[in-house]
Order: structure tokens, then C-alpha cells, then sequence
């Protein structure tokens, strides 16, 4: 038997339309998450780091735990809003692309959630007296706190991206591993490995791999750019 | 900047707004620890007042109660509009705190949140830049500016706003003398303009140069106020004596 590694290469180098696929639909959702949950969490998050209110801290310590969230469960969660009985079942999204992107917002949402709020916290801190004496008041300074805090903002956009991306459990659990339709790395790899096809799996293995480093490099570099440039 | 300060003041400068600003009987306390302790003090239109004590005397907290940025825990504050806390104010920190971003967008930031469009903000942060002699650093990130310079920026950001009342909290603490003429300055300039001054400092020169009213604080305590010469020639407090000696006490 070839060594997977070669198998492998093989595959990379030939650009196989399946695994192509397999790539690029991985790529559309986690990439959608990430989009959506960020427009939902930053703006949330900045809120929830200015705003007062009774119960404040049950949420901070809900939304810290929901970021321990195990990928299965948030699957079965979203599993169960959409099945054909669920809530949401005359959508009939279950076993779609959309239904994985749905399950890996709500993977993240709290990850990016609770960094901002407590990056937005810290600058809130330091900036709160300068932007009201400038004539901002608590609403206003959000979008002025989210900028200003956006190289830390990152970070949190990068772990949510980092968790999606690396997960198993939920996409396999609303998208079904479908092949040609509903098939991730994570879960080619899960699958190749048990089939035995490890030239696949590690094919897979290396482009995700590479493309977490990649992403990784971009962001650390925008980073440090960021903190030269701008103080 | 102009070269020498235009102490004179055009009679129209002075606008009929949110001046005299009285504070009556006002008192600030923190967990039942009186910071600051019946004060009675009337901000003039107009004047340059000056707020002198020691480290730890309550300058920083009065400018800030003035500022509308705490509370009196007794007493009043009343502004002559009526208004609890009028839009036409601004404050330099003693510690600035500019944004993460360029010169000119630190300046263009309080003049968009007053509703000013693009076109006339753009106008205006330029010759704001060209006035306080900041033109050749408008595109340099804040953040990365000298303390001489962030402290130039501050007040350019303060007097873009074009404030009625200035309130500054020792706007020159760790500058050189070059830099701190330059501060000066602006202050006086922005003072012929018609803009009134609120500025503490614990440097006798600075005083001497820029009061025309002098309140002096101790223990949260407002021992003297009133006109800087009377004050500089005869305080009858032994506290302000002692300071003015230079040997004083906190
Ligand atoms: N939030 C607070 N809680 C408790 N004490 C405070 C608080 N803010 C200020 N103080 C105290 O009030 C006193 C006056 O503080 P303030 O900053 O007004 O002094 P200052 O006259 O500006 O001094 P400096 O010349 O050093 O700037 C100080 O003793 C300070 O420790
Ligand atoms: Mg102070």
C-alpha cells in the first residue's frame, strides 16, 4: 500500500474535484459563520459591556460558559429547531449548507460575544469620561469603542474562526455528511479515516492545517502592523 | 498661533450662553469620604480662572464636577441655560485620551458627533491643524505622538469644538518650557477669542502668567478665590501663604 502522505500529494497536486469541493463548501460555511456571528456578537457584545441592567452578570457568566459549548450539543440543539417537528422544520433547512452555517453561528457567537465584551470593557474604562466630555454618550462611543478596539477584535474573530473551522460534531449532526452536498473536511476526514482511506484524510488534514496557519499568519501580521501604526 | 498673546478681547466674542456657571454650596463624597467640601464658586464668563493647591488638593475633581462628568453628592451646580449639562463645553485631561487613529480623524471626531458635515468638518480640522501648528503631523497615528505633542492635540481637539468654556487640568504637567509656551499660548489666544478658561496647575509661573482669578483649594476645600493679583500679593490664608512659599503641605 502507497504511504497516505503520497496519496496525499497525489491528490493535493491534482486537484481533485472532489476534494475541491469538499474545500471550498468547508470554506463558504465556516467563512459565513464567522461573518454572521461577528455582525451579531461585536455590536452585541459592546452592549453588553456598557449596558446596566439587573441580571448583567448572569448573563456574562452564561454567555463565558456558552463558549465551553461541545460542538454535538450545539449541533443537537440546532438539530432539534429545524428538524421536520422543531420550531423551524417547515424551513426545511436540515441536512443543508445552511443548516451547518446556522449550527457553527451559534458555536461562535458566545467566543466572540465575550471577548468583545470584555475587550470593549477594558477601553470602556479608559475611554469613557474622554468620549463623553467629546459628546458621546453610552450608545454613540459603541461603534467608536469597536474601532478602536479592533486589533484585540480580531483575536476573537480568529478563535471563532479557528473553533468553526475545526469542528466535527455540529456540522455532522445538521448537515449529515453528504457527499457532494453536505461534506466538510472535518467530516471527510472523520469519515476517510474510519473507511480506511487515510491518503484522503490526510490531504484534508494538510489543507486545513494550512489554511488555519495561514490565516493565523495574516492576522498576526495585520497585528502587529496595527499596534506600529497606530499606538 | 499668533507671536505675541492677543489679550484683547472683542466685545461680540462673548456670547450669551450657558455662563455664569455657579456652584452652590457643592460637595462631593466617595464611600462617606469628603473629597471635595462646600463649595461656593461662580465661573465668570470671559475669565481666565485659575485652580491652585497642592497634589491630592481636589483640582482634578472639581474641573470634572464642573465638566458634568461626576456628580455633586450635596450642593448645586447651575449653569445660567438652565440646562444640566450644556453641549458647549470641553476639557483636557490631565491624562488625554486620544483615539487610535490619525491627528486629523481625533480632531474630526467631536466635530462629527456635534452633527457637522463631512465638507465643513474637513475645513474646519484643517485649519485646527494649521492653527495649533499640527498641519505636518495630520496623518501620524496619535497614539505614537510625543507627550508634548498628544498634549497639542488634545487642546486642538478641546478648541475645535469651540467651547464657551475650556476647562483644562494641568494642560502642561510633564512638558518642557518650549512646549509649555506653546500651550500657554493657544490658552491665551483662545481666551482673546471669547472662549472662557478653567485651568489647575500646581506651577506658580503658570499661574502668574495666564490667572486673571485665582481659586485656590486645599483638602478639597476652597480656602481663597478671587482676583489673581489680590491673590498673588496678599492671601490672607496661611495655607495659601505656605504655598505660595513653597511650603506646603497636602
Ligand atoms: N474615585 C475616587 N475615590 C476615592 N478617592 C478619590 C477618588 N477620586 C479622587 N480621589 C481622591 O480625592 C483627592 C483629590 O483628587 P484630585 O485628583 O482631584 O487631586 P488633584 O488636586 O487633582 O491632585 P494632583 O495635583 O495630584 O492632580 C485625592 O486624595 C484622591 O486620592
Ligand atoms: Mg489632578
Amino acid at each position: 500500500m502507497e504511504s497516505p502522505l503520497v496519496t496525499a500529494l497525489a491528490l493535493l497536486s491534482g486537484e481533485d474535484p472532489a476534494l475541491m469541493q469538499i474545500i471550498g463548501l468547508s470554506l463558504r460555511v465556516t467563512l459565513s459563520a464567522v461573518l454572521i456571528a461577528s455582525v451579531i456578537a461585536l455590536p452585541l457584545g459592546a452592549a453588553l459591556a456598557l449596558a446596566r441592567f439587573p441580571g448583567r452578570n448572569i448573563v456574562i457568566v452564561f454567555f463565558n460558559a456558552l463558549m465551553g459549548l461541545p460542538p454535538v450539543v450545539a449541533g443537537l440543539l440546532v438539530y432539534l429547531a429545524l428538524s421536520r417537528s422543531g420550531p423551524l422544520g417547515s424551513l426545511a433547512l436540515l441536512f443543508t449548507p445552511t443548516a451547518m452555517i446556522v449550527a457553527q453561528t451559534v458555536l461562535i457567537v458566545p467566543i466572540i460575544l465575550s471577548l468583545t465584551r470584555s475587550v470593549v470593557e477594558d477601553l470602556w474604562a479608559e475611554y469613557s469620561e474622554q468620549l463623553t466630555s467629546l459628546g458621546a454618550g453610552r450608545l454613540r462611543a459603541v461603534p467608536t469603542l469597536l474601532w478602536d478596539g479592533r486589533v484585540s477584535l480580531l483575536t476573537g474573530i480568529l478563535a471563532g474562526f479557528g473553533r468553526a473551522s475545526a469542528e466535527v460534531g455540529a456540522v455532522l449532526i445538521v448537515g449529515g455528511n453528504i457527499a457532494g452536498h453536505t461534506r466538510t473536511m472535518t467530516t471527510a476526514i472523520t469519515l476517510e479515516t474510519s473507511r480506511g482511506n487515510l491518503g484522503l484524510a490526510v490531504a484534508l488534514g494538510i489543507v486545513l492545517l494550512g489554511l488555519t496557519l495561514i490565516l493565523n499568519a495574516l492576522a498576526w501580521s495585520a497585528g502587529q502592523w496595527a499596534r506600529g501604526r497606530l499606538g | 498661533m499668533g507671536a505675541g498673546p492677543a489679550r484683547m478681547r472683542p466685545e461680540g466674542a462673548l456670547r450669551a450662553g450657558i455662563l455664569p456657571l455657579r456652584l452652590d454650596g457643592v460637595g462631593y463624597a466617595v464611600a462617606g469620604r469628603a473629597l471635595l467640601s462646600d463649595l461656593t464658586l461662580t465661573l465668570r464668563p470671559g475669565r481666565r480662572l485659575v485652580i491652585l493647591g497642592p497634589n491630592g488638593a481636589g483640582k482634578s475633581l472639581l474641573l470634572r464636577l464642573c465638566h458634568g462628568l461626576i456628580q455633586p453628592t450635596s450642593g448645586r451646580r447651575i449653569w445660567a441655560d438652565g440646562s444640566a449639562r450644556p453641549a458647549s463645553q470641553a476639557m483636557v485631561f490631565q491624562r488625554p485620551v486620544l483615539l487610535r487613529r490619525t491627528v486629523a480623524a481625533n480632531i474630526a471626531f467631536p466635530l462629527a458627533l456635534r452633527g457637522i458635515g463631512r465638507a465643513a468638518r474637513r475645513e474646519q480640522v484643517a485649519r485646527t491643524l494649521e492653527r495649533f501648528g499640527l498641519t505636518a503631523l495630520a496623518h501620524r497615528p496619535a497614539r505614537l505622538l510625543s507627550g508634548g505633542e498628544q498634549q497639542r492635540l488634545a487642546m486642538a481637539r478641546a478648541g475645535a469644538m469651540a467651547p464657551e468654556v475650556l476647562f483644562l487640568d494641568e494642560p502642561c504637567a510633564s512638558l518642557d518650557p518650549a512646549a509649555t509656551r506653546v500651550i500657554e499660548e493657544m490658552i491665551l489666544t483662545l481666551s482673546a477669542e471669547g472662549t472662557t478658561i478653567v485651568a489647575s496647575t500646581h506651577d506658580l509661573g503658570q499661574a502668574r502668567r495666564l490667572a486673571e482669578d485665582v481659586a485656590f483649594l486645599h483638602r478639597g476645600r476652597l480656602v481663597e478665590a478671587g482676583p489673581a493679583a489680590a491673590f498673588f500679593t496678599g492671601c490672607r490664608s496661611p495655607e495659601a501663604r505656605a504655598f505660595l512659599n513653597g511650603d506646603l503641605v497636602w
